[in-house]
């Protein structure tokens, strides 16, 4: 048995893994599950991705690029691309920065705060699937809460279909999946507030800084680092809205709310005749961009935490 | 000073109270939705649009809860989700522990690599292993069954759960085993009799996390068991339910009732471990 202090490899290799035959024996469970469920799959992906395959026979016909190439010319894939990106471009932001105002309101010592945070994390802990088919109920065009309130108060003439209507369902969609997570994000942007030494405020108010002065000189610049890594955690999860749009949308109306994982998902489990190969194609390319974002994370985390230690 | 302090003090005041009424709208915002599908879970189908947005059912139709249950089998989805649940959780409390032991106390040959791969895996969109993974349910004969989404919901993902043990028994002091060790036992006692003891609160996070992401999961639930609804879990059936019966309205709110309320009742006893833990994941 050795420890970091004492030094390794005194001995020759073989004993050494002899004995430390217990620790790989500790490992076996989770290497067991990362190699069947994180690296075959990955590795299986990129030769699926290479198949012609309908999943209905043991193993598909090998076409090479070819999936890619039907892509690159699939107006579907495009949409789904530009929709996702859509969503990434429009939603992050809206969630981010909503959060961060919601995380000053209760930051500022309020009475009641715990009870706020617990409401506004309500949705984060509820099943997504369930909240999509929820909220098609909420906003029912004829007879939902939403469609009446805005009736009776005469904002509108007609009921909205929100999730009905081609040029709408996207932007419903967002709204509806910042409402899920704020609560998640506000966590995260309290837990970053209290980073803030409180003295600093003192000595603001002190010189007579208001509140919007104090916001602009302290708590924004301070946030700086944070607002990085946050919201580039928020895009990561962006991607990840399969569960909410199934149930919401579907993807439709004619796919305007359709993302890349339903794309997948129709290619692959949803259609009469499925294309597995060409739906692990949509997903492996669409993966390559989601881990250079997670890349481009890890290198951004380290670089601030290398300035910070300096 | 002293005449500063009074309007200083007055405006103080008004910010608090605007601050509270942003809130209050926000949060009524928050929980409209839930509101109101409690209360039509209770309604009768004719009553639950035609009021729209009364929260006060006429009568409670308990028998929107029957059907949900029976009929539409969320009772038999309810049992699906918690034995899934807690198989899931079982699972990666027991292996991330050990995996996070050794990984956070010993050196030994690869262990830079194995931390390699694990840190990795952060990086895979589920959507990206899906299809292998189902292939891999199929070969293993446990496509349709509770066990195959449940090693596939414990497989899959959880490299935060190992990091996180690594970390405390990483600064945990050196002689703790030893003396138990002189004693005579055994490795694998020693971590189950003092180690994991010890590692209770983050036993607690990973618990609490892992429950909420298995019980909530819906993709790879969706795809497991296609072939088999009475294997499904809530989420699943919702979808189904949705599927084959659009005038129900009233069940579904029901059926969705069932769904939320056991997850929701569980976070508000656990919640700190739970905001503790994802406040961890932004400080770190």
């Amino acid at each position: 048995m050795r420890r970091f202090s004492e030094a390794p490899a005194a001995r020759p290799l073989g004993k050494r893994l002899w004995g430390d035959r217990w620790i790989y024996l500790f490992l076996l469970p989770t290497t067991t599950f990362v190699a069947a469920y994180s690296v075959w799959p990955v590795l299986a992906g990129i030769y699926f991705s290479m198949l012609d395959w309908s999943g209905f026979e043991a193993s598909g016909q090998f076409v090479g690029f070819e999936n890619y190439r039907e892509l690159w010319n699939d107006n579907l894939y495009r949409n789904a691309l530009k929709n996702t990106f859509v969503f990434m471009v429009l939603a992050v932001p809206l969630r981010v920065a909503l959060a961060l105002f919601v995380a000053l309101i209760l930051n500022s010592a309020l009475p009641f705060s715990r009870v706020f945070r617990t409401a506004i994390f309500l949705p984060v802990v509820s099943t997504a699937a369930i909240l999509g088919v929820v909220m098609r109920f909420i906003l029912d065009p004829t007879r939902g809460p939403v469609n009446l309130v805005l009736l009776q108060t005469g904002l509108i003439d007609q009921p909205v279909n929100f999730l009905g209507t081609t040029g709408l369902a996207l932007y419903t969609a967002i709204v509806i999946w910042v409402w899920k997570w704020l609560g998640i994000t506000l966590i995260y942007w309290m837990a970053a507030l209290q980073t803030i030494p409180q003295d600093l405020y003192e000595a603001a108010r002190i010189d007579g800084a208001g509140a919007w002065a104090r916001f602009r000189d302290i708590t924004f610049p301070l946030l700086m680092p944070f607002t990085i890594i946050i919201t580039l955690i928020t895009l990561v999860e962006a991607t990840n809205v399969f569960d909410l749009l199934l149930t919401l949308t579907n993807g439709g109306p004619f796919y305007s709310s359709e993302v890349i994982d339903i794309f997948v998902y129709r290619q692959a489990f949803a259609a009469n005749v499925p294309r597995l190969g060409y739906a692990s194609a949509a997903a492996l390319s669409f993966g390559v961009c989601i881990i250079g974002l997670a890349l481009l994370n890890m290198i951004v985390r380290r670089g601030l935490r290398g300035r910070r230690s300096e | 000073m002293r005449r500063a302090a009074g309007p200083t003090r007055f405006s103080r005041r008004a910010w608090t109270v605007l601050g509270i009424v942003i809130l209050t709208l926000i949060c009524a915002l928050w929980i409209y939705p839930f509101l109101w599908l409690a209360s039509a879970s209770l309604k009768s189908p004719l009553e639950i649009f035609s009021k729209g947005l009364n929260l006060v059912p006429d009568a409670l139709n308990w028998q929107n809860y029957q059907r949900a249950w029976g009929t539409a089998g969320f009772g038999i989805y309810l049992l699906n989700t918690a034995l899934i649940t807690v198989g899931t959780v079982a699972l990666v409390i027991f292996h991330t522990s050990l995996s996070g032991y050794v990984l956070g106390r010993y050196d030994f040959i690869g262990r830079r690599f194995v931390i390699g791969v694990i840190v990795g895996t952060f990086v895979i969109p589920i959507g990206m292993g899906l299809i292998p993974v189902v292939d891999l349910t199929q070969r293993m004969g446990l496509l349709n069954s509770r066990i195959g989404v449940t090693l596939a919901l414990a497989g899959s993902g959880h490299a935060a759960a190992i990091l996180l043990y690594t970390g405390f028994f990483r600064q945990l002091p050196k002689e703790l085993e030893e003396a138990a060790i002189i004693d005579g036992a055994g490795v694998f006692e020693v971590f189950r009799t003092i180690m994991l003891p010890l590692a209770g609160p983050v036993t607690a996070t990973v618990a609490v996390l892992t429950f909420l992401a298995a019980w909530n999961s819906f993709l790879l639930p969706l795809v497991l068991t296609f072939g088999s609804p009475d294997k499904r879990t809530l989420a699943v059936g919702m979808l189904a339910f949705v599927g084959t019966n659009e005038t129900d309205w009233p069940g579904m709110a029901a059926a969705a009732m069932i769904a939320l309320l056991p997850v929701i009742t569980f976070f508000f006893f656990v919640q700190r471990y739970f905001v503790e833990g994802v406040a961890g994941a932004v400080k770190s």
